[in-house]
């Protein structure tokens, strides 16, 4: 054997009986280390020397220009068509000519067919909103459950589904008693009051501020599923490593101090942040991107940051115990999904229809972008991948869907895919936080952009949000909402670190964050919950 | 009396179960499991992480048998189970120092 310790430079055949050769890139043969099972080198039989017209090298170099192409083509296209006019949404319209003198029972009827109209519309949106209310709470159970579940390891799979499942019960308790009263009670500038606490006021009279054609019961309870799911998706960050006690303790604290504010400034009437009701720093955030996604994505980072990496983080393997879990919540997210924006509209109308669309669209976009990135990069489009590139979609459109037409929702998927597959397989790895199930490159990272994004794209033949006729976003040459959605950013950044550092020093002190390494070895299904996911029967 | 146990690819299974039945082996105890000898494995990326997969699955088949099979048993198993490729398999062999069978307590051969 020549060559001494290092791979033969020439290569030779074995003398066995067992012949192992590989066939390699371009000509020739291509030696492979196998270092690590203990083999010193490999011998490899030549594969004699060919000219072909074509070698592989050269073939790959052309897949990997068309695939450029593609990628290429399709933004182009998806590009172009936005100097297309948008066809208005219609507005309800109230006929308001001045009346002459009517007779008194032409009167009566005229009020109660008004009455009837009224309910009619009432109907129409009521219904939408409570299906709506239902969709956002299949995210959270089993949507969000299922697609975390499927992330983690077996032994931890009844973990991080718990810590989802409890939040449908512990926000709709905190949510109940004052919760909603903090979010979108009083006028106050940052944060509700206690005027709603315990619901109080809350029936089936429609509160005019927010949702005039619906019951503020409704309302109420559509705003919860959106308080619930918010908490969940940090779990993400903390997957496989967060002790029960710690969460329910971090949730209820986060909820109230993070959530709350955040809430209240971008929906809440007099919020600093509120786009529709007036606010000083308007930000268009239909559904959202910075009240649900950057703050839990930011929160899910200084989490991540703060516990520190499982044990045997980067170097042991931890791929996903089942991606078919995965898969399934991801869709249930998607679908959803059309609960979360196109309910946001608040009405059946036809800004619920533009927002559904752009909800589609950018999930479409945004798989596409990603499952490109990956065959460019890997050569393989992966499952884990193109569902992961959709809700990244989904993530970003959440803050534009109510505000941007059909072709920019598809460009803001594509920005999306492709920056959070950047974020997730390269930034994380440069700086190496072991943010498990990628709640900050997804939700985080995603957000930031989608809100970024709102500012460009939004137009006010989608949405007049500032009033008819007043240009909105960057399409209608009003850059400066680009200004205030970074301010809506900055604000929803600033509560999550600062707030979450606390609430993590407060819940470190009195139930502890983060399990002990024995406990992490044996699994939280067995050491939090007593219980094993999947019970083979022996 | 020898064990006879043989790792062979998964693929083979069937067909080196109809053989040995065609043979008149009865009596065999089959575990799936994982494992390699010089066959490479493959690599799966999820999100950007690469990890090396090279426990590769196989199927275990134990037997006992009479001394007068054996050559017969190893015989079929290596005409059915070879594909000529690296991850093939093997055969080990060992004494056994006695089998019981429980049902009536019978030792020996005619045990097995």
């Amino acid at each position: 054997m020549k060559g001494g310790g290092k791979l033969p430079p020439r290569i030779e055949k074995i003398d066995t009986g067992d012949e192992i050769f590989e066939r390699g890139r371009g000509s020739g043969a291509r030696i492979i280390s196998h270092a690590k099972r203990g083999f010193p080198l490999w011998k490899v039989r030549a594969v004699p020397h060919r000219r072909v017209p074509f070698g592989n090298g050269v073939k790959r170099v052309i897949k990997r220009v068309a695939k450029c192409c593609c990628l290429f083509m399709v933004l182009a296209l998806t590009v172009v068509p936005l100097g297309a006019q948008q066809s208005p949404a219609s507005a309800p319209s109230s006929s308001d000519a001045a009346q002459p003198e009517i007779p008194k029972g032409l009167n009566d009827k005229l009020a109660d067919l008004d009455k009837r109209v009224t309910a009619a519309q009432s109907a129409g949106d009521n219904a939408w909103m409570l299906v709506s209310a239902a969709l956002v709470l299949m995210m959270t159970g089993p949507g969000l459950a299922l697609f975390y579940g499927g992330l983690v390891r077996r032994k931890n799979t009844l973990a991080i589904m718990m810590q989802s499942f409890a939040m449908m019960g512990l926000i709709t308790v905190l949510w109940a008693l004052v919760g909603y009263s903090l979010c979108f009670g009083g006028n106050g500038p940052v944060i509700g009051d206690f005027g709603h606490a315990f619901l109080r006021g809350v029936g089936a009279d429609p509160n005019p501020d927010y949702a005039g054609t619906i019951p503020q019961m409704t309302f109420m309870i559509y705003q919860l599923m959106f308080a619930v799911i918010t908490p969940a998706l940090i779990t993400g960050a903390t997957a496989e490593r967060m002790k029960f006690s710690g969460t329910v303790l971090f949730m209820t604290l986060w909820f109230l101090i993070v959530y709350a504010p955040l809430a209240h400034m971008v929906w809440g009437k007099g919020g600093l942040l509120n786009a529709s009701l007036g606010g000083k720093f308007p930000t268009l955030d239909f559904a959202g991107g910075t009240v649900v996604h950057i703050s839990s994505g930011v929160s899910a980072l200084v989490c991540a940051l703060y516990m520190g990496k499982r044990t045997g983080f980067p170097k042991q393997p931890m791929p996903p115990h089942s991606l078919v879990l995965s898969f399934i919540g991801a869709c249930l997210l998607w679908v959803g999904w059309f609960g979360f924006n196109a309910g946001s509209a608040l009405s059946a109308g036809s800004l619920a229809s533009s927002a559904f669309v752009a909800t589609h669209f950018g999930a479409a976009g945004a798989a596409v972008a990603w499952s490109l990135a990956e065959w460019i990069k890997n050569g393989k489009v992966s499952a884990l991948g193109a569902i992961s590139g959709a809700v990244a979609g989904l993530v970003a459109i959440t803050p534009a869907a109510g505000f941007v037409g059909p072709m920019p929702a598809l460009v803001i998927g594509f920005a999306a895919g492709a920056f959070c597959y950047f974020m997730v397989t390269r930034v994380k790895a440069i700086f190496g936080y072991d943010d498990a199930l990628d709640a900050f490159g997804v939700h985080g990272a995603g957000g930031t952009i989608g809100a970024l994004l709102t500012g460009v794209f939004a137009q006010e033949v989608i949405n007049p949000i500032f009033g008819a006729g007043k240009p909105v976003g960057g399409l209608d040459h009003h850059w400066g909402q680009v200004g205030n959605q970074l301010v809506g950013i900055a604000f929803a950044w600033g509560f999550a670190l600062v707030g979450t550092l606390v609430i993590l020093k407060i819940t470190d002190l009195v139930t502890g964050f983060r399990v002990t390494e024995d406990q992490e070895q044996e699994g939280l299904d067995v050491t939090q919950h007593g219980e094993e996911a999947y019970y083979l029967d022996m | 009396m020898m064990k006879l146990e043989a790792i062979i690819q998964p693929s083979r299974f069937e067909s080196v179960k109809d053989a040995l039945r065609e043979a008149g082996i009865e009596g065999m105890t089959v575990t799936e499991v994982r494992g390699h000898g010089r066959q490479k494995g493959h690599t799966e990326v999820y999100r950007g992480r690469e990890y090396t997969v090279d426990l590769l699955p196989k199927i275990k088949l134990e037997m006992v048998l009479p001394d007068k099979l054996v050559n017969l048993v190893v015989d079929t198993i290596l005409k059915t189970a070879k594909t000529g490729k690296i991850g093939d398999g093997k055969i080990f062999l060992t004494r056994v120092d006695e089998a019981i069978r429980i049902r009536n307590e019978e030792r020996g051969e005619s045990a097995l």
